[in-house]
């Protein structure tokens, strides 16, 4: 997918001023926010799930070469194939290579943010091959040839008017006069139009939330079923995951289980937690001829050792972005890559580059709310900083703003220097503002007058005021 | 360490933006820590905790400053912070700048054991359970994130207010969510953050409170620059102003009378 990351400025200012946009964004906060609130306060061991989550994971990338092996073993076993790509280049043509094998015109496609992550549907439509999505919010987004906002809510910018308006201008077969007026009938709709789709597939796609390491399985945990139907009816899956969802065993999942929906939408858990494990053996009902598992390193072994580490225990829930007061504001697309939100801003430059995302881990407060509520404890301001030290030591940040820090620093490290500029800046500034208190415009304060007053200098330094003080005493 | 009994002798951080912007606060913290039996002492080297250049990547001017820091203030009883921010900046961040310089490190944890912010000092460790001061008139509190996130500041300001003779506490809707200061993070992109402070000043003016208060100057700043910015008539202090009883001089960004 191509970035538009380098210009998160711009996208942020065209996000600020789409009312629709903001009118969106304000059920992230009503939704998710308060749902995971009332879910988190209902379980009194969520604190202690969350540190177990973080040893299970920090324990399994300790050893992820041995978990890997261990996992490949058991799909083999079971019938499955284990393909691994480095790239994700490889993993389009691993895929692309499976689907040529047994003649694929038409692939379903449960949500998969690692699809995203290697466009993979762009590289089936110049293959000749139909990607059709099948998580709602996925297939609306894939009608409107966008990428998705949030990590579990892909289409959570758009309004349901917009949504009946691409359901009127695609889905053309159906009468012009259909009521679309509830939420209910879209979902209806959408729901018609896919049951047929889902029935002509050759291939299933679909992500996984975890990779079995002790039975060889892959877990889905979805709400709209449309996965287990990707990954039942067509006569090939595929199943295409990052190299850190290997889990241990079946144990540590259901610990993942409890958090992962409570902290993504607040349920206590989703609708549906599918375990796959082989292609269909001969006493099962149904199930896919073919079972293939694509893992992808797309740059996560290199994080590996690294002060980036810990960013591979996420395990995508998106509370990080729905708590995060700068993605409130500007949503998912204005991040212009696939992860938005704070786990966007410090994984994205670890795959897209740092000189081409470094916007996004400076565009933060450092607020903390996102770390207090990840639910594997992810310190991601801290390595939201790390990637600052990366630009600093390459001088990435604009000119002027490495040499105001620079100007700053060097009086700041002397301290008698330091006392007379801000003794006479005190006064100085003091004086000019005396007459109202705050300055409303003031000259190289734009970044902060252009929005907000700047408060006056009392007019002498607390140091100098302390001294005098001392003295007279 | 001393007892809550004893008499410590407290440095105090004063940080940069009070030291330039508003001596008041520095003042108010002398006397609350005064009242709680402290002996107060000011090191004239100090300048700033170094989140700018912390935050903005440059380890090296961080070091140095935060050096700086250390030599001033490892001889006190305590080191007093009236800001969660600062507090936070070198009670929880100094260590781990020396990871490779055992001698600094082990320096840098010694004076994060002996640092405080300053309301939870004086009710966490020195016991204060109420303050001689009346104000009269509604405030509501924000809760600034690195206090509240980073130090665990969040009950005791609140223990302390209501103590405070005439004054009304009335909470603020989402008082846990930023203001959009960030330090840099508001000029460099500011226009985000005034997209924050605008929702934040909204539900400061729903709360219905005639004053304002935080922890820490940065947001205070903010907030009240752009409570002025939209004229609205709402006062805003730093908690410690109130406490202190000092508030007869004007509040941040309002013209003497």
């Amino acid at each position: 997918m191509d970035t538009t990351s380098p210009a998160f400025k711009k996208n942020a200012h065209r996000a600020l001023n789409d009312e629709q946009l903001q009118h969106a964004l304000g059920h992230v906060r009503g939704h998710f926010i308060d749902k995971r609130t009332a879910a988190v306060d209902a379980l009194p061991e969520f604190q202690q799930l969350r540190e177990n989550a973080r040893a299970i994971k920090n324990h399994t990338l300790a050893h992820l070469d041995l978990y890997l092996e261990a996992y490949e073993e058991k799909v083999t076993e079971s019938g499955g194939h284990v393909h691994y790509a480095e790239t994700a280049a490889d993993a389009r043509n691993i895929i692309l290579d499976i689907c040529r094998k047994v003649g694929a015109t038409t692939v379903t496609k449960g949500k998969s943010m690692i699809s995203e992550e290697i466009g993979l549907n762009d590289f089936f439509e110049e293959h000749a091959i139909e990607p059709v999505e099948t998580d709602l919010g996925e297939y609306i987004i894939q009608l409107r040839h966008e990428p998705p906002s949030h990590i579990i809510a892909p289409a959570v910018h758009l309004s349901a008017r917009q949504v009946e308006a691409d359901f009127r201008r695609v889905h053309t077969s159906l009468p012009p006069d259909r009521d679309l007026s509830e939420a209910s009938e879209l979902l209806g709709e959408a729901r018609a139009m896919l049951r047929q789709r889902f029935l002509e597939a050759d291939v299933g796609i679909t992500g996984a939330n975890f990779l079995v390491a002790e039975t060889g399985t892959s877990v889905i945990v979805t709400n709209e079923g449309n996965g287990d139907l990707t990954q039942i009816l067509p006569k090939v899956h595929i199943v295409l995951a990052s190299m850190e969802k290997v889990t241990p065993t079946l144990n540590d999942v259901s610990q993942f289980v409890r958090l992962l929906a409570r902290s993504a939408t607040g349920q206590e858990i989703s609708c549906y937690t599918t375990f796959s494990t082989g292609p269909r053996r001969p006493e099962d009902p149904d199930g896919p001829e073919e079972y293939h598992v694509v893992i992808l390193d797309n740059g996560r072994s290199a994080m590996l050792g690294s002060e980036f580490q810990e960013m591979l225990r996420c395990i995508r829930c998106g509370a990080c972005m729905n708590h995060c007061p700068v993605y409130q504001q500007v949503g998912g697309h204005a991040y212009g890559w696939v992860y938005p939100g704070p786990m966007g801003a410090v994984l994205t430059p670890t795959l897209i580059g740092v000189d081409k995302a470094g916007h996004l881990p400076n565009a933060s407060t450092f607020c903390g709310r996102c770390e207090s509520v990840c639910p594997v404890m992810i310190p991601l301001p801290k390595m939201m900083r790390h990637w600052r030290e990366r630009e600093f030591e390459r001088h990435l940040q604009p000119a002027t703003y490495r040499w105001g820090l620079g100007v700053w620093a060097f009086f700041a490290r002397r301290p008698k220097l330091y006392r007379f500029a801000t003794n006479l800046a005190a006064r100085i500034l003091g004086n000019l503002g005396y007459p109202k208190g705050r300055f409303r415009r003031l000259p190289l304060a734009g970044g902060w007058t252009d929005f907000r007053d700047l408060p006056a200098p009392e007019g002498q330094t607390f140091q100098e005021a302390w001294a005098e003080r001392r003295k007279a005493s | 360490m001393p007892d809550a009994q004893s008499s410590p002798t407290v440095g105090l951080f004063v940080t940069c933006l009070v030291d330039l912007f508003r001596p008041t606060v520095g003042f108010a913290a002398v006397h609350l820590l005064e009242q709680a039996g402290c002996t107060v002492e000011v090191p004239a080297t100090q300048t700033c905790c170094g989140q700018p250049a912390y935050n903005s990547g440059d380890r090296a001017d961080t070091r140095a400053i935060a050096q700086q820091v250390i030599a001033a203030f490892e001889r006190f009883d305590y080191v007093v912070v009236p800001s969660g921010s600062c507090g936070g900046m070198v009670k929880l961040h100094y260590a781990e700048l020396f990871t490779d310089d055992p001698a600094w490190r082990a320096r840098a944890e010694d004076l994060s054991e002996k640092t405080f912010e300053l309301i939870s000092f004086l009710v966490d460790v020195r016991g204060m359970s109420r303050v001689d001061a009346a104000f009269d008139g509604t405030v509501t509190y924000h809760d600034s994130c690195s206090g509240l996130r980073e130090l665990g500041v969040r009950a005791q300001p609140r223990k302390l207010l209501k103590s405070v003779e005439g004054l009304a506490l009335k909470e603020l809707k989402e008082a846990d969510v930023c203001c959009g200061f960030g330090g840099t993070f508001c000029v460099k992109y500011g226009e985000i953050s005034n997209g924050i402070v605008e929702e934040k000043t909204e539900r400061i003016a729903a709360s219905g409170a005639g004053t304002l208060l935080a922890g820490d100057l940065g947001c205070l700043m903010n907030m009240a620059g752009k409570l002025k910015r939209e004229g609205s008539a709402i006062q805003t202090r730093h908690v410690a102003e109130v406490l202190a009883g000092m508030t007869n001089g004007p509040a941040i960004g309002e013209k003497a009378e």
